[in-house]
């Protein structure tokens, strides 16, 4: 297999809205890939189609060469592609070890229904890789909490825990530092990375923060307006006059600091 | 966990012993009671999801009418016989009606149940050969060829509605503490997750509402069998609205309080129908006022909270 | 043919009288996305008030015109009384929970209500036709129609005009509108959104006891009418779409002809067809005919 993830002519319009417009790209296997792009751009319609969330209106989405244009999220998970969500989509009412029990039942559970109504949440299996991942992200103090009371960063952990419970092999992680505050984002993507790519995980991930871009991600896809205007390394894209202009780029942000120090 | 099915086991049994010294308008209620119980625990399925059915008479009066079919043109009078078709009947309609249910939420859902409820309501009222609103009698029922008389037949009601209520107390618990039971709490929580973890929450709530019918079948096929009569008014929104109002108070925590609650509903229903008649209503609005304000799990959260306290202590 | 015309004229009237109910409903629900159960009491009060009404005017000789002014300013007096001790004495305290919960707790107000009616005007009947004969009734070809019927739909005719005038052209309407959208930019904007809560839930019970009022000449005023009616209104309601005062005019229209379809022609299939169409609707349109697109979650 060349390439992990397949994507051809891709486009989605809302009414007279044009959200996505004529996607092509290859992501091979074990890449980690930041795509960039300011807010409308694209770049959550793009995942939120990857992942079956939306359907697309033109074009083919290939996973690890099988087709998975138009299939359901439930579908797309179980073939092997996970997200993490913008605003993490956890389990409120429930424990960090039960939120963790919860998805790795459903991953390692039957696709049946009813066999679900057979086994138990926490069993010995769904506990182990429940516990597996709370070490796997550096949780554990935070493991009997209810996930109501957790500090945001450890909410996006959380939420991408429970997006490998199922060992993906393709991640999207959308904006996994937003609402975290600057002197934890680094330490956070430090462990979310090296928890990846211990599990040997193809990542592609939405972020804002050009420095997070520059550090972690091997390729970088800017989105603006709906298209892919740059595709390369980050020195590559993020040096990129159109990039520059329409999204802000890394040497953008490097002038404003020097002033600061001045002053 | 094994502790409260003991507790519960040893309850059920107790009150088949004490049956037989009981007066028999308590026998009676008793057994209306528990019937309706079983109708409640159906609603805690699908309240511990989020959901709250304003139509599940539609399966209680399914129930019933079936019984009430079966022994007035098929001259079948077995209740165990009965009781299984009324059941059965209710989860085939659960199974269809539930393909087009399982797809909404919140009010929409409790919307589109009472629809459904309604749309048999108003079908049974106004067919003549049914009895329209009069209804009509179901004979005496009989016991694998046994057919007692009176007291006798009080009791042995008491005793299959008792048996009944005990199976169904086992699988509910076992069910809670399964995936899909569990996963109740997960779906109130967090529909879109669900989903996304690989699970159609849509399929899970189907089953849901084929447990919930089937409860309610087996409810109304034992209270047709209790009362001897059968009428549309069991179709009609205000008996939904009177389990969910049970449902309510007893909370979603506890398989026991589903039991308890209604028992305790028959009993301050039929002393202050007698005692204070123009007030009832009040006392039971005020009641749920109460219970939703400031005991939001319902009372069944009071049992959980003893549970707790004992797994605390030493 | 004049089976056809029959039964336009029957469900127009019966739409007119079902939107009236509903609109206050439908009302609530757009401001405060509460489903209020309790609107059945209200109906219920404004209808006995009415018949109270009716009985200390009527037959005394005095001009039929304030008869029927009368029967408004009681039910308005009676959904003002209800709506504020329901709005700032129960609802008030469960703003912001659930929708479910809130539905719930409307339901146990709408049952206290219920033994209310008792303690007050007792478990019998009331009988309130003196406006009905007063009104007359007019020939049109083989026809007869009440005079009565005729200035029901006028009146739920001007109602609607009003009621969508109010919304579209008045500094009020337009606030509450705002409301209906969004509440919390509302609040935001300043809006006094309690103040808007408040008078909206007042208006709606008063629209509510008015739609009792003026159906209490052509029914039995006895126990149960507003239980019946509930479940009425939630159709046209659920049918046309929640929060939608046009919503509620295609949901009462629909309803009200279909219910004069099945009286004349299958009248066994009265009661079901109108709850058939409530289901047909939802299945199709879950927010209703006239609903507004849903905002992405993710």
């Amino acid at each position: 297999m060349t390439s992990i993830l397949a994507v051809r002519g891709l486009e989605k319009t809302f009414g007279n809205v044009v959200a996505a417009r004529d996607i092509s790209l290859e992501v091979p296997p074990q890449q980690t890939a930041g795509i960039i792009g300011a807010n409308g751009a694209g770049k959550t319609t793009f995942v939120n189609m990857i992942t079956g969330h939306l359907r697309p209106s033109k074009g083919s989405i290939a996973f690890e060469d099988r087709d998975i244009t138009g299939l359901p999220s439930r579908a797309i998970t179980r073939l092997g592609i996970s997200r993490s969500f913008q605003v993490a989509q956890i389990f409120p009412s429930l424990s960090v070890l039960d939120n963790l029990c919860a998805a790795a039942a459903i991953a390692h559970g039957s696709d049946r229904i009813l066999g679900c109504a057979i086994t138990a949440l926490r069993s010995p299996r769904t506990l182990a890789e429940a516990e597996a991942l709370i070490e796997l992200f550096q949780i554990a103090r935070f493991r009997d909490s209810r996930a109501i009371t957790l500090p945001q960063g450890v909410r996006k952990l959380l939420d991408i825990g429970m997006a490998m419970a199922s060992w993906p092999r393709l991640l999207l992680l959308d904006e996994p530092t937003s609402g975290i505050s600057i002197e934890e984002k680094f330490d956070i993507m430090d462990v979310v990375m090296a928890a990846l790519r211990s599990r040997k995980i193809t990542v592609l991930f939405v972020e804002h923060d050009m420095e997070i871009v520059a550090r972690f991600a091997e390729r970088v896809l800017a989105f603006y307006d709906g298209t892919l205007i740059a595709d390369g390394t980050p020195d590559k894209a993020l040096s990129d006059p159109r990039v520059q202009l329409l999204i802000g780029g890394a040497k953008q942000k490097l002038a404003v600091l020097p002033r600061a120090a001045d002053a | 966990m094994a502790r409260a099915n003991l507790v519960g086991a040893l309850a059920f049994l107790a009150l088949a012993a004490a049956a037989p010294s009981l007066p028999p308008w308590l026998v009676s209620l008793a057994t209306i009671a528990f019937a309706n119980a079983l109708v409640v625990l159906g609603l805690m399925v699908l309240w511990r999801a989020g959901l709250v059915s304003f139509g599940q008479a539609l399966y209680y009066a399914i129930g019933a009418y079936c019984v009430a079919l079966l022994s007035r043109f098929a001259g079948i009078t077995d209740a165990f016989l009965m009781l299984l078709a009324g059941g059965a009947a209710a989860a085939i309609t659960a199974f269809l009606v539930g393909t087009l249910l399982a797809r909404y939420r919140e009010i929409f859902f409790a919307m589109l149940s009472l629809a459904v409820s309604m749309i048999l309501y108003g079908t049974l009222v106004k067919t003549e050969s049914l009895g329209s609103t009069d209804g009509f009698n179901v004979p005496p029922a009989t016991f694998l060829g046994y057919a007692p008389h009176g007291g006798v037949l009080g009791l042995w009601l008491f005793w299959v509605v008792l048996g009944t209520c005990a199976i169904a107390a086992i699988l509910v618990s076992a069910y809670f503490r399964s995936v899909a039971g569990a996963l109740a709490v997960p779906v109130r929580d967090n529909e879109i997750r669900v989903e996304f973890l690989g699970l159609s929450v849509n399929r899970l709530i189907h089953l849901k509402l084929i447990i919930a019918g089937a409860l309610g079948g087996f409810g109304g096929a034992l209270a047709a069998l209790a009362i001897g009569h059968v009428d549309p008014n069991m179709a009609y929104w205000t008996t939904s609205g009177g389990f969910v109002f049970v449902t309510i108070l007893a909370g979603a925590a506890s398989v026991a309080a589903a039991f308890v609650g209604s028992l305790g509903f028959e009993l301050v229903r039929s002393f202050a129908v007698d005692v204070l008649p123009g007030t009832w209503q009040i006392i039971l609005g005020s009641v749920l006022l109460v219970t939703i304000l400031f005991l939001p799990e319902g009372l069944g959260s009071i049992f959980l909270r003893l549970r707790r306290s004992e797994a605390r202590t030493p | 043919m004049l089976t056809a015309l029959a039964i336009f004229t029957d469900g127009l009237v019966y739409a007119a009288y079902l939107f009236v109910v509903a609109i206050g409903l439908t009302l609530i629900f757009g401001v405060m996305k509460i489903l209020n159960v309790a609107h059945g009491a209200f109906y219920a009060f404004g209808a006995y008030g009415a018949a109270t009404a009716v009985g200390i005017y009527f037959d005394r000789g005095l001009p039929v015109a304030g008869g029927f002014l009368l029967m408004v300013l009681a039910a308005m007096a009676m959904g003002l009384l209800l709506g504020l001790v329901l709005e700032r004495g129960v609802l008030r305290l469960v703003y912001g929970k659930d929708e479910v919960i809130v539905v719930l707790v409307t339901y146990a107000a709408f049952l206290i209500l219920e033994d209310v009616i008792i303690l007050v005007w007792g478990p019998g009947t009331y009988a309130a036709y003196q406006p009905l004969v007063a009104a007359g009734s007019i020939a049109v070809g083989n026809l007869v129609l009440s005079g009565y019927d005729i200035g029901l739909v006028a009146f739920a005719a001007i109602l609607a005009a009003c009621a969508t005038w109010a919304l579209k052209r008045t500094r009020y309407g337009r606030l509450l509108t705002v409301v209906i959208f969004d509440r919390e930019t509302a609040a935001a904007f300043g809006i006094n959104v309690t103040l808007v809560y408040t008078v909206t839930f007042l208006l709606g019970a008063m629209l509510g006891a008015i739609g009792g009022a003026v159906m209490a000449p052509k029914i039995a005023v006895t126990l149960g009418i507003g239980v019946e009616v509930i479940v009425l209104a939630f159709a046209v309601v659920a049918i046309g779409g929640m929060g939608s005062i046009e919503g509620a005019l295609i949901g009462a229209l629909i309803v009200g002809l279909c219910r004069a379809a099945a009286v004349h022609l299958v009248p066994q299939l009265e009661l079901f067809v109108i709850y058939a169409v409530m289901a047909l609707v939802l299945v199709f349109r879950p927010y209703g005919l006239i609903a507004r697109a849903q905002p992405r979650r993710i």
